[in-house]
């Protein structure tokens, strides 16, 4: 895939940016406005998608760390089952951290309000790991499916199983 | 009457879904299909816990209303969408490898398996 | 409290974190990736057998997600269930036991078949995540869960499938495999819509409490059996099946058989414990009893004709999931009537059960054999084949055995289940059991002549180098012998233990209503 234009780019320098800030938004505000983990995560990912396209394979590909964005899916997924372990002292995915004070463990004030980003416990955190496991993930493939079906340059040979 | 518009249209969805993957001969074609059946569903689910005149089921945000929207199958809805996403991401990549392998995409000359 | 009680999430949640560890326990490098695919299999069957045990002695284990205690429903006190449930009875307990021990199996053979591909961190991580699907879809309570445990499976069942990504044929079986599995499951999807709409809970306690038969049940109803018997693998669905089975790494297909069952366990979770009696009339055990007839006899006979030896094992085992679904479909017949129930029908539901657990084990064998065969000689095609007893064995061995117990010859495990359906479906219908006899000869015949051509016979010159298969396959393989042979020696204790609770467990519609709404929560 070629770059695009200058126009394109320049638009894509000034303007791309905010979707990571507004994608961040929407993770960390999962508790409490409509998003969460998945949503944020997704529009983070957009990110890289406009990069992609307005500056082109032979830019992205060197720009775009893929062992990084694995780590970024590995830690996500360890952080939520992490969390869902911890409360195995109770049950399964409790939620030991609300009500609690401390951190995410304010309580909400009963009727009509902006909310507290402060609360919600558990939910908070995982939405944050469902967050950076979905950056790490829709960036992949992204950066697997432009890069097409070259897996077996880097591995080598041809995997046909034990034909022979 | 009017009510019940909604579960017509996610019934033509879901045929015409049907009709694709049946009926279409291109694998993308056919993905879209596939992708429209889980629309349907979506929908479906959707309309199920919508309530005329319900707020948005967020506890601080609702104001003084006195209905809200169920949140159930929105959260349902939610957790479809996720997996459709990854469905849809899996077999568009699965269609770029069989066309790397076949150098075609149409159904009937991707047929190394039969018997 | 001990910690007995969250043993029905940690069967779920060790395979998971097993996934999810997998890619860092790559980077140690190739014995630690090894050692923890083997390792967490291995846990994760010692704890279904803890589980299996535990409910055994005390009873239907629940457990709710997430709540301030594992058997909270709602904090003021209503009795429906609106966290996520595991609800896990003898029979789900049992199908956990019989899906982890080919899971294990399974594991410890890919240790060595795959040892000389890449991105074997991704094999590990997929190879969990299937496992911890086909757990989840055994182990919940809960409709919805159910879908998403279904779509964990199916998902890393599509990735497996075609991880020998420059195969064609790999890339073809996972596309078809994945266009019949998405439909089925967008059709559980909207079934479940259905019986959300009607009834405002997920929960299958507490949709079964409540179910009235009506049209939106009955629609529901129809898209749950077609789609649950897609997933199986019976015959008119049947087609994805012998592509997805051969194609897959023989590892894999060994934990695709359980996977299999445990759509049929959704089947038979379906009719059972959640429509249950309110079935009323006699059309649903009859469309099972006559799709696992078509099943039995189109598959056999389709398999007779197969030169490619994984192929013909996969239809097979569409042959061999019309005797479950024949067992079990008498068993429904039955199930409203309790003189029919004791004459027949029950030992037709222990057959059908003991036939599932018997069928997981040496099909789990035969497609691990195969793929030893394949490892050794570097073809699938019985053609390429010949004489291979010679060098390897202790393949040999493995595989008359679980030949043996496929084809119904009298000592084995196989035999007694089959038995224990044919007598039960004489009593319905005598032809029913004369086509079960039929497949079963048919069977014998298709797995002598495998034998035949590829064991026996003088040595082919291009296999002269061929040589027995490395220690961790040979260990993957005799887990299921061990297996097999044990069910082969104590019929009786495994008919009295393993196979009576999950029987009544699934007769019994009241006992699963029971545990979850009043009472119990």
């Amino acid at each position: 895939m070629y770059s695009l234009s200058v126009i394109v780019r320049t638009i894509c320098d000034v303007f791309a940016w905010f979707l990571a800030v507004f994608g961040v938004y929407v993770i960390i505000h999962g508790h409490l406005t409509p998003g969460g983990g998945f949503q944020g995560g997704a529009v983070v990912a957009t990110l890289f998608a406009f990069l992609l396209v307005a500056y082109g394979g032979k830019k992205f590909i060197p720009f775009y760390k893929s062992s990084l964005f694995s780590w970024f899916e590995t830690v996500g997924l360890l952080l939520f089952i992490g969390t869902g372990l911890v409360g195995l002292g109770t049950t399964f995915f409790y939620n030991f951290l609300a009500g609690q004070g401390g951190l995410f463990g304010s309580t909400v004030p009963i009727g009509p309000n902006s909310g507290v980003l402060n609360s919600s416990g558990t939910i908070a955190l995982m939405n944050m790991a469902v967050g950076v496991e979905v950056i790490g993930g829709l960036s992949l493939i992204l950066y697997y499916m432009f890069k097409g079906i070259r897996l077996y340059e880097e591995s080598g040979s041809e995997e046909t199983g034990h034909d022979r | 009457m009017i009510g019940n518009l909604p579960y017509l249209v996610v019934g033509i969805i879901f045929l015409l879904g049907l009709y694709a993957v049946l009926f279409e001969k291109n694998l993308i074609k056919i993905a879209i299909g596939v992708s429209l059946i889980e629309a349907s569903a979506n929908l479906l689910l959707i309309v199920l816990g919508y309530r005329t005149g319900g707020s948005i089921p967020v506890f601080t945000l609702a104001g003084k209303v006195g209905k809200m929207v169920l949140p159930v199958p929105q959260a349902l809805t939610l957790t479809a969408i996720v997996i459709g996403l990854a469905t849809s991401a899996l077999m568009l990549s699965l269609i770029m490898m069989l066309y790397k392998h076949y150098g075609t995409l149409d159904v009937r000359e991707i047929r190394r398996l039969r018997g | 409290m001990s910690w007995h009680v969250h043993l029905p999430a940690l069967v779920i949640a060790v395979p998971l974190l097993g996934a999810f560890i997998a890619p860092v326990a790559s980077m140690l490098g190739k014995v630690a990736r090894n050692f923890w695919l083997v390792g967490v299999s291995a846990l994760t069957a010692l704890l279904s057998v803890l589980l299996w045990q535990q409910v055994l002695t005390s009873g239907t284990a629940i457990y709710v997600m997430g709540a301030e205690a594992f058997n909270l429903s709602l904090p003021s006190g209503m009795s429906l269930p609106i966290r996520i449930i595991l609800e896990v009875d003898a029979f789900s307990a049992f199908m956990a036991v019989v899906g982890s021990i080919a899971a294990f199996a399974g594991a410890l053979f890919s240790t060595n078949y795959m040892e000389r591909f890449s991105g074997l961190d991704k094999f590990a991580a997929l190879y969990f995540l299937l496992t911890t699907g086909m757990l989840g879809m055994v182990l919940t309570g809960d409709l919805f869960n159910f879908f998403v445990f279904l779509e964990i499976a199916s998902v890393a069942s599509f990735g497996l499938v075609a991880f020998w990504r420059d195969r064609p044929e790999a890339i073809e079986a996972s596309f078809k495999y994945m266009v019949v599995s998405t439909i089925g499951a967008m059709m559980i999807l909207i079934a479940i819509a259905f019986l959300y709409g009607r009834y405002n809970a997920v929960s299958m306690a507490a949709v079964a409490n409540a179910l009235r038969l009506g049209y939106a049940e009955k629609i529901a109803l129809v898209f749950l059996i077609i789609a649950l018997a897609m997933k199986c693998g019976t015959v008119p669905m049947h087609m994805w099946t012998p592509d997805a089975y051969t194609e897959a790494p023989a590892g894999v297909t060994c934990l695709l058989i359980a996977v299999s069952q445990a759509s049929l366990y959704g089947l038979f979770r379906v009719c059972f414990s959640i429509y249950g009696a309110s079935l009323g009339s006699a059309v649903v055990p009859w469309t099972i009893i006559i799709l696992g007839v078509l099943s039995m006899f189109i598959g056999v006979s389709m398999a007779v004709v197969q030169k490619e030896i994984k192929r013909l094992m996969a239809y097979h085992s569409v042959s061999q999931i019309g005797y479950m679904l024949l067992g079990l479909g008498v068993g429904l017949l039955a199930l409203s009537d309790p003189q029919a129930m004791a004459d027949y029908g029950f030992t037709a539901m222990k057959g059908g059960i003991y036939h599932l657990i018997n069928y997981t084990m040496y099909k789990g064998l035969l497609f691990l054999t195969a793929g030893a065969l394949y490892y050794a000689a570097g073809s699938r095609n019985l053609n390429d084949l010949g004489g291979l007893a010679r060098t390897m064995p202790y393949t040999t061995f493995m595989f008359v055995i679980a030949a043996a117990a496929i084809a119904g010859l009298p000592p084995f495990n196989g035999f007694v289940s089959k038995l224990l359906i044919y007598e039960s479906t004489f009593a319905v219908y005598p032809i029913l059991s004369i086509m079960a006899l039929v497949t079963s000869v048919l069977t014998l015949a298709s797995f002598v002549k495998v034998f035949q051509t590829a064991f026996l016979g003088p040595a082919k010159a291009k296999l002269a180098q061929v040589k027995e298969v490395p220690p961790g396959m040979l260990l993957g393989m005799s887990v299921l012998t061990i297996v097999i042979i044990g069910l082969t020696l104590f019929p009786t204790w495994s008919l009295s233990n393993l196979v009576e609770p999950a029987a009544k467990a699934l007769v019994n519609q009241a006992g699963y209503i029971s545990a979850v709404i009043g009472g119990g929560l």
